[in-house]
């Protein structure tokens, strides 16, 4: 006890290392020189993913009963309340889609319609987080900038649409107004959640180990509030589609909104459940990499 | 260890006249009054008392979270004016931050310093090896054991080296065991360190065993009702726990909380109508009948 070595308990220990047979297999079992390895090793894989795997091919069964369903009540042209009488079929839509992808106009709906949410998006992302933070952290501001967003987060953006056209000289700048109005108050408003659940005895740790507000701000403040954050992006995205596909149909001439509307116009049934699929894929593509980047930004989450 | 926290014989802690309210509907309520309290450089010194009796309070004032209404609060001489990393803190809500790996919590004050990376890693690395925790360096803390956080939260506070260590019910929310080998690894720590502690807790045997001296408060408005010296001999084990000398200490200490626990609950009693039950309700006779 002259030079007491710290206590290292077992037991305290003991979660670390009794999780890790489950995730690493034995080293024997590693060599797949024997097949009864591989085998085990296989089953192993199995049972640890087996609900994961259970998931996708529900999944896989839905979307393909989904499609059957579709392609069922547009080949016997059901009408019962609805009308399924004018709907195109899913091997139209197929056929519609073979030949868009060809077509330089098609893309370029697509490309426009990405571009115009990725600005908007990004402005909104690059106002609506800071000032979030800001008016978390500064009661003056949350003070002053709230009431007017109060006012303003319920009016929907298609609302803004005419208000849009005045203020801004050329279509582009509105629609892309319009985008940028539609994910900014999700954004703004999770992000002041996020702020206003920071645990302050994590400040008061921090003020103890010797941190002065810009790293307080920086190192906790920031940090504690990003789920939040990237929970507001998700939504902020969302409504950022629905309100870009709005004001397309509305005053645009290029985009895939447009592109949908346009099929409606021209009489082209196909073309408008292709817009939809597409807008439908474009929007789960741009949440898919929103989370991938909040898994990158936040590992202490992702190891869960 | 010393070469990493250097934090030399210094730690002098001094609580003078000190009292603090605050205002409430019902007009200001006195949470601790006059109160004199001192921590003699390397000293283990623990603050025990019935719950609200304003002994988190006192330490938070120590800490420079809150300001005293009257009196003052030195270490050093040097009067508190904030939070510092001269005074680490351990709370009982073990505080790691959850997006930084055991090694970043670590680093964290030493970062504040401005330590260049390399260096700041290689002290962390030294201060987890000798809590035994080198092999959770890149573990956040969410996969640790209350147990280990806590000593993450420990050595956190630690590797800064402050001039005092002030802990605030830091085993509170863990379970008997576990509690047991911490006070194990803090006083063995301690003993190595030769730092000032200020210790809070409501756990009267973990007081004793940890201890130089005891202060322990009145209930609300908390004041030091008895200042209490441990002379048990260091280093500690657990074994004394059972000694007569110790028990000796942990009788009187007991009554002494007592006391203070039934004044402070005897206006709950009062208002709960236990009057009915016909148990008398003056002083000491009601501590028999319970």
């Amino acid at each position: 006890m002259s030079s007491p070595a710290l206590v290292r308990h077992p037991e305290d220990n003991m979660p670390a290392t009794a999780a890790l047979p489950e995730a690493v297999p034995p080293p024997a079992t590693t060599t797949p020189a024997t097949p009864s390895s591989f085998g085990t090793l296989a089953l192993r894989w199995y049972r640890l993913n087996q609900g994961r795997l259970r998931a996708t091919a529900i999944g896989v069964i839905s979307l393909l009963a989904f499609l059957l369903i579709w392609h069922l009540l547009t080949t016997y042209r059901v009408v019962f309340f609805v009308r399924f009488t004018n709907v195109p079929s899913p091997l139209a839509v197929y056929a519609s889609f073979t030949k868009a992808i060809h077509d330089p106009h098609f893309l370029m709906h697509v490309v426009l319609s990405c571009r115009r949410i990725f600005i908007g998006f990004s402005l909104a992302a690059i106002v609506g987080v800071p000032l979030g933070l800001v008016m978390g952290r500064f009661k003056l501001v949350h003070e002053v900038v709230f009431p007017v967003a109060e006012v303003l987060r319920p009016i929907p953006a298609i609302a803004w649409v005419p208000m849009a056209i005045m203020l801004w000289p050329t279509n582009e700048q509105s629609i892309v107004f319009i985008t940028f109005l539609g994910s900014f108050f999700p954004i703004l408003v999770n992000t002041l959640h996020g702020m206003s659940l920071v645990d302050p005895v994590l400040v008061r740790a921090a003020q103890c180990l010797g941190a002065r507000e810009r790293a307080i701000f920086r190192e906790v403040y920031f940090p504690a509030s990003l789920p939040h954050i990237f929970t507001g992006l998700t939504v902020g995205m969302g409504v950022a589609w629905v309100s870009l596909i709005a004001a397309e149909m509305i005053s645009g001439q290029y985009g895939i909104g447009y592109f949908t509307w346009e099929a409606y116009s021209l009489v082209q049934y196909a073309d408008i459940a292709l817009g939809m699929i597409a807008i439908g894929v474009l929007g789960l593509g741009s949440s898919v990499l929103i989370r991938g980047a909040g898994h990158l930004v936040m590992p202490w989450r992702s190891t869960r | 260890m010393s070469e990493i926290l250097a934090s030399g014989s210094k730690g002098h802690i001094e609580v003078r006249n000190f009292s603090l309210s605050y205002d409430s509907i019902e007009g200001p309520v006195q949470a601790v009054t006059d109160t004199q309290i001192h921590v003699n450089p390397g000293e283990f010194v623990s603050i025990v008392g019935p719950s609200g009796c304003g002994k988190s309070t006192l330490l938070n004032a120590v800490a420079g979270f809150l300001k005293p209404t009257t009196g003052i609060v030195t270490v050093d001489g040097e009067r508190v004016n904030g939070p510092s990393a001269e005074r680490g803190m351990v709370f009982q809500q073990y505080s790691l931050f959850p997006w930084k790996t055991v090694r970043e919590n670590v680093e964290f004050g030493l970062k504040m310093r401005g330590m260049p990376r390399s260096q700041r890693e290689r002290a962390a690395r030294t201060l987890l090896g000798l809590a035994g925790l080198e092999a959770f360096e890149k573990h956040y803390p969410e996969k640790l054991s209350g147990g280990m956080k806590q000593r993450v939260g420990i050595v956190r506070a630690l590797a800064t080296g402050p001039k005092v260590l002030l802990l605030d019910e830091p085993f509170g929310a863990l379970d008997a065991q576990t509690r047991v080998i911490m006070q194990q690894i803090l006083t063995n720590m301690w003993q190595r360190l030769k730092i000032s502690v200020l210790f809070v807790t409501h756990d009267i045997d973990e007081a004793i065993f940890l201890s130089d001296r005891v202060y322990c408060m009145t209930a609300r408005p908390g004041s030091i009702k008895a200042e209490i010296p441990i002379p048990l001999e260091r280093p500690r084990q657990q074994s004394m726990m059972m000694s007569s000398e110790f028990l000796a200490l942990r009788r009187g200490l007991m009554s002494l909380i007592r006391e203070e626990s039934l004044k402070a609950m005897g206006g709950e009693i009062n208002d709960m109508g236990m009057q009915g039950l016909n148990i008398e309700l003056h002083g000491h006779s009601l501590a028999d009948v319970i």
